[in-house]
């Protein structure tokens, strides 16, 4: 097909204005996406956690029953006895609200992402491991350079170490369908059609307990992983992810 | 430039004309098909949409777990509930001999029963959870009717799409749809586990709709009215927890 005019002088604009952007627009869309769901998730479920800051193992489990485990904090119901004087007010009529949205977004643009991963090759390319990576050595290496806080070098601006894909393997491929699978196990319409759903788990209180401890890995991976783009230069790699941009102006 | 942006502009506009037909196209379809909860509009509407309307697609006729009698709790929970008004506390003191349950609406024969009434009607025993939208849960046994034989009696009209079902407690009325009305499992239950049903656990009648969260079974049933239209009602969004902010829907 033959070039119009238009078509080269866009092509040229391009080329000119700088290498490929280090972070595909899909990616870069996704990745805020996904945050801002995970910040609404994060909110609201703290909220709902807040009507009953107890946890349980197995099917079931109430104020009656021994909880494994429960927070110090003030709730938003009076039936829960914590030791304060007083009653939080009842917020989880928008949380829920906000959460089971929130979690529409997630999936959806999750969605995207990975049909865009496996088509694009972004998976293969940059999340697996290279053949040179895959070798105990290179893993204890990455890991060594990572205790040691060894600020990353200039070409890791432009792809991802071997530690930093494994993480990111495990938050996509394990974390996330874990939070949805718990999250699901939860709904009393889905285990009425699957109820494998939850029997996998032995019972809804564990899922419940489950997502619950997910988040906490999720906050720490967040955490970890803000510290970590602090540590290799926060505003150029948070500019890479926002305009794809990831050039070294002073270089440049 | 003008020519890509005119071109981008006619082709944009032509997607999003095509969009919004769709969308329209998509909503009657929707609504004709039962998929749009009456708390469909709003800034969490998208969310509660797209849930229910998989949920529809996906769990209509499926079963709410059930459980063995071994996984009965024991003591079950009993959630706070209003202080007593006087009439109730004068029915109670006759044994609730004089508790009528009236149905009305979209119905060939207006209909009032008492209790024997409701006791002659086939029974129905099944061991199931109550999953309160706090969190936490119970299994007891609970024995009634099935709600479609209330609704049989009376004759509900084709034309119907909801059942609305209110409490003796002021301001506590809730609906559902038909496929949770006529479905086997929603029980007008008036005994659990081993005796007549407890006032805390709603006695002498109420409506136990497993596939949804706690807050979906009604206590101290006093009246049902088939409708095909939730506008009118209370703030028009199906419920009464749905006018104070908690979702219509609650198989989340």
């Amino acid at each position: 097909m033959a070039d119009t005019a238009l078509d080269m002088h866009s092509r040229v604009a391009v080329a000119a204005s700088s290498d490929p952007p280090r972070h595909h627009v899909i990616v870069r869309v996704t990745h805020w996406v996904t945050a801002l769901s995970c910040l609404a998730l994060l909110v609201s479920g703290t909220e709902i956690v807040i009507s009953h800051p107890r946890f349980y193992w197995g099917e079931n489990g109430n104020v009656l029953t021994p909880a494994l485990f429960s927070f110090p904090i003030p709730s938003s119901r009076a039936t829960v006895s914590t030791g304060y004087g007083y009653v939080l007010p009842d917020q989880n009529g928008w949380s829920r609200y906000l959460h089971f949205e929130a979690a529409w977004v997630l999936v959806l643009i999750g969605a995207l992402y990975l049909i865009f991963g496996l088509v694009s090759g972004h998976f293969r390319r940059e999340l697996f491991p290279g053949a040179a990576d895959r070798s105990w050595p290179a893993l204890s290496r990455s890991l060594r350079d990572h205790l040691r806080f060894t600020r990353p070098r200039e070409e890791e601006a432009w792809s991802y170490n071997v530690l930093q894909r494994l993480t990111y393997l495990g938050v996509v491929f394990v974390l996330f369908p874990l939070f949805i699978w718990t999250g699901l196990a939860m709904s009393p319409a889905v285990t009425s059609a699957m109820p494998g759903v939850v029997t996998a788990f032995g019972g809804r209180q564990t899922a419940r307990t489950l997502h619950f401890l997910l988040t906490v890995l999720l906050v720490v991976f967040v955490l970890i992983h803000i510290g970590m783009v602090w540590l290799a230069g926060f505003r150029r790699r948070v500019t890479a992810m926002i305009t794809g941009d990831a050039a070294d102006r002073k270089s440049v | 430039m003008s020519g890509i942006s005119r071109r981008t502009l006619i082709t944009r506009g032509l997607a999003a004309a095509a969009g919004l037909a769709g969308l329209a196209v998509a909503d009657r379809i929707a609504d004709r098909y039962g998929l749009l909860p009456p708390d469909g509009g709003g800034v969490y509407g998208p969310g509660e949409t797209l849930t229910y309307a998989v949920h529809r697609l996906l769990t209509r006729h499926s079963f709410a777990r059930e459980f063995s009698r071994s996984q009965i709790s024991n003591p079950p929970f009993a959630n706070e509930t209003e202080r007593p008004t006087d009439a109730f506390k004068r029915l109670q003191a006759g044994g609730f001999r004089d508790w009528t349950l009236s149905v009305d609406g979209l119905v060939a024969r207006p209909t009032s029963l008492s209790m024997d009434d409701v006791r002659r009607l086939p029974v129905r025993n099944q061991i199931t959870q109550v999953i309160c939208e706090e969190g936490w849960s119970y299994v007891a046994e609970w024995i009634g009717t099935p709600l479609v034989e209330v609704l049989n009696l009376a004759g509900w009209l084709p034309r119907a799409r909801y059942v609305v079902y209110f409490s003796s407690e002021p301001d506590t009325w809730e609906s559902i749809d038909m496929a949770d009305a006529l479905h086997p499992q929603t029980l007008v239950t008036y005994a659990m586990n081993d005796g007549d049903l407890p006032v805390p656990f709603g006695g002498p009648l109420r409506l136990r709709v497993p596939r949804q969260l706690g807050y979906k079974s009604v206590k101290y049933l006093t009246r049902l009215t088939v409708t095909d239209d939730l506008k009118r009602l209370g703030k028009g969004h199906g419920s009464a927890s749905a006018d104070a902010g908690y979702a219509w829907y609650a198989g989340i």
